[in-house]
């Protein structure tokens, strides 16, 4: 830094300041709708549950927000190939 | 009843070890009874700080697994007769710390003792959520750095939802140690100010401990930096901390630099 920034700029410390007030309040919205992406899991995993064998980690949900439209993506991993007819029986 | 406090950051190397120590003997030296817990199985590091690593023979998680009683765990300081240890276990891996058995030596602790500081592991897996379980309060150890005050911010969302006492609709007391705080960064405006990382994170100050080498000089001691030189800056910040955990109504002191004739001046033409 040369001397003449030392005696004239501010220190960086108001843009630490601001860019983690900017982050911090996207990502407290996004925790605050974690806990519905883990309620919508949980519901899914029963769901699914209750007809195939699923794991609580196989289940993946993440929903992408946006302006005009968000989206909602559901991953299950199901291991093993699936007997369509037993499972429709089961 | 014990009170239960956890030293927690999601962030590694910002002090909690340090802090779990440093707390844990100012609270001794007041007379309390205190045991300090490293939850960080498989890299346990409170025996080192703590100058206890050669007298350890059995650890948490023998006593989960029922090789040893939990008095036989317990590792009393050398320099305060009411301070003990609970190390963690050096050879396993976090799974080897069960819901249960932690719920179970926590409650046998908190029935002996007057204060169980529970020394959280880094991140946000396991081993951090059973450190943060049992906690009436939550000491939020953070450095006057973005990636600290971000982690920080992510493990203040998880004491309100992820312990016992959110599960019972109450909140963990939860408050802000500001740790390796420069105060000539600060004064130069390099560094997040006390205010500001308050205002971010809008926890209660418990303190500011300044960055200081006291502090790595009393590691290689392996004595708490609160008790190693205790007229130093860091030993000082920690005993008042300690004080106000007991109930004090004490002022938190923002550490100055102290300024030489030139540096008055740069700071004024700055």
């Amino acid at each position: 830094m040369t001397l003449w920034k030392r005696f004239f700029t501010n220190g960086s410390a108001p843009q630490a300041r601001e860019r983690l007030q900017i982050l911090l309040s996207h990502e407290r919205q996004v925790i605050g709708g974690d806990d519905l992406l883990s309620s919508l899991r949980e519901d899914i995993l029963a769901a699914v549950a209750k007809r195939v064998p699923c794991e609580r980690d196989s289940v993946k949900v993440r929903l992408e927000r946006g302006a005009p439209m968000s989206v909602l993506e559901i991953e299950v991993e199901i291991r093993g190939n699936v007997d369509l007819r037993m499972t429709q029986a089961a | 009843m014990a009170k239960i406090i956890t030293v927690t950051s999601g962030k590694g190397g910002v002090g909690k070890t340090t802090t779990t120590a440093a707390l844990g003997a100012a609270l001794a030296r007041t007379g309390d009874k205190v045991v300090v817990v490293d939850f960080d199985v498989g890299l346990r590091n409170l025996d080192l700080i703590m100058g206890a690593e050669r007298r350890v023979v059995y650890d948490f998680v023998n006593v989960i697994q029922g090789d040893a009683r939990l008095p036989q765990a317990l590792i009393k300081d050398k320099r305060l007769d009411s301070l003990f240890l609970l190390p963690a276990s050096q050879t396993r891996d976090k799974d080897a710390l069960t819901e249960e058995g932690v719920d179970k030596v926590i409650e046998d602790l908190s029935r002996h003792f007057d204060w169980v500081i529970c020394d959280s592991p880094a991140g946000i897996e396991r081993g951090a959520t059973l450190a943060m379980r049992h906690a009436d309060i939550a000491v939020v150890v953070t450095n006057p750095e973005v990636s600290s005050v971000r982690d920080s911010d992510r493990i203040v969302g998880i004491l309100d939802s992820k312990t016992l006492k959110a599960e019972r609709g109450e909140t963990v007391d939860k408050r802000l140690l500001l740790t390796r705080y420069d105060a000539v960064r600060a004064s130069r405006g390099d560094m997040l100010k006390t205010e500001d990382v308050l205002e971010i994170l809008s926890l209660p100050l418990l303190g500011i401990v300044p960055e200081s080498p006291d502090v790595l000089r009393a590691s290689n001691f392996g004595v708490p930096v609160s008790i190693h030189d205790p007229d130093s800056a860091p030993a000082r910040a920690y005993n008042d901390a300690a004080r106000r955990l007991k109930g004090e109504e004490l002022a938190v002191e923002v550490p100055k630099q102290k300024l030489g004739l030139f540096g008055k001046f740069l700071r004024r033409a700055a």
